[in-house]
């Protein structure tokens, strides 16, 4: 706890120093293997969301058929 | 029989949409601090902590509607409520589910008896005994009032479980304990022009969800009326 504490007052004096401190991956990101990971997350993501858009626009219709399932 | 309607209009979603991709992507690309043991998990932040923070605003939403019931016994008021609960426990379950994830690589252990960790689960157990509370019961006027009344004390329970027990207790959460909160962690503010829209974007998709639920009810409801 005393040791991240430290840290976070290393890093608010000197941003110089803190790009060394803690282990990143780095080498992911400068290899650029990064972006398969968010296009993976990212498709899995708008896949959903439209899955989500469609179930709304079946709803719709069900509203259509029976008129005053709105009130 | 007057059913609950509501209404989520197309741009609310679309913003939902658009400030959920951009955290995915800023979340995972942009700069994040460099700290020792959490290293690069601490961008689960833009993750984990806005299923909680989605979790509350519907238990918000939840007991708005209870006590709305409870002022003016419309069944709709009631639907609302249980929807937002419905949805607000999913977002709970996910929150949790992150978290031991989280907590294994980073405290060592997924259950580490946290008190903020042990506090959301005695509070997901509490809504979880709502919904036990509404099957036990088949008269619906009842079933509506008592499960609004206890509605109210859940979200009383959860509040202090959540928020305050956790500060008054030595928990590893930031922000509890003595830790620092997550101020300490975005020097710069990154992480809060990220961490925000997420909070706005997950809400908004739990919404929309409930908003989903509420019409499917709604058109439930008209069909087995006109069945009878």
């Amino acid at each position: 706890m005393k040791r991240l504490l430290y840290l976070l007052l290393l890093l608010m004096i000197s941003p110089m120093t803190y790009a060394q401190d803690a282990e990143m991956a780095d080498v992911m990101r400068s290899n650029g293997k990064i972006y398969v990971v968010v296009g993976i997350i990212l498709i899995v993501l708008i896949g959903l969301i439209t899955y989500l858009f469609l179930l709304d626009r079946k709803i719709t219709h069900l509203e259509k058929k029976l008129p005053s399932a709105k009130h | 029989m007057s059913t609950a309607y509501l209404c989520m209009k197309v741009w609310l979603k679309i913003v939902a949409v658009v400030l959920l991709v951009y955290v995915h992507l800023a979340g995972l690309l942009m700069e994040a601090p460099r700290l020792n043991i959490l290293n690069e998990t601490v961008r689960a932040l833009y993750f984990h902590v806005p299923m909680w923070f989605g979790m509350v605003l519907l238990y918000v939403l939840s007991v708005y509607h209870a006590i709305r019931y409870l002022r003016n016994p419309f069944h709709g008021h009631d639907v609302k409520s249980v929807e937002f609960a419905n949805v607000g426990t999913a977002f709970g379950i996910l929150g949790m589910i992150t978290g031991m994830l989280w907590a294994n690589y980073t405290w060592g252990s997924p259950w580490h008896g946290d008190p903020k960790q042990k506090g959301a689960a005695i509070a997901l157990l509490v809504y979880f005994a709502y919904f036990v509370l509404r099957g036990s019961l088949d008269n619906m006027e009842q079933r509506a009032r008592l499960s609004s009344i206890y509605n109210v004390f859940a979200f009383a329970t959860m509040i202090p479980l959540i928020f305050i027990i956790p500060r008054l207790e030595d928990s590893m959460h930031p922000g509890n304990g003595g830790n620092p909160g997550f101020n300490a962690y975005d020097l710069d503010s990154r992480m809060r022009m990220i961490f925000y829209p997420a909070v706005i974007a997950w809400f908004l998709i739990g919404y929309w969800i409930v908003s989903l639920r509420i019409r499917y009810r709604a058109i439930e409801e008209k069909i087995l009326e006109s069945d009878l």
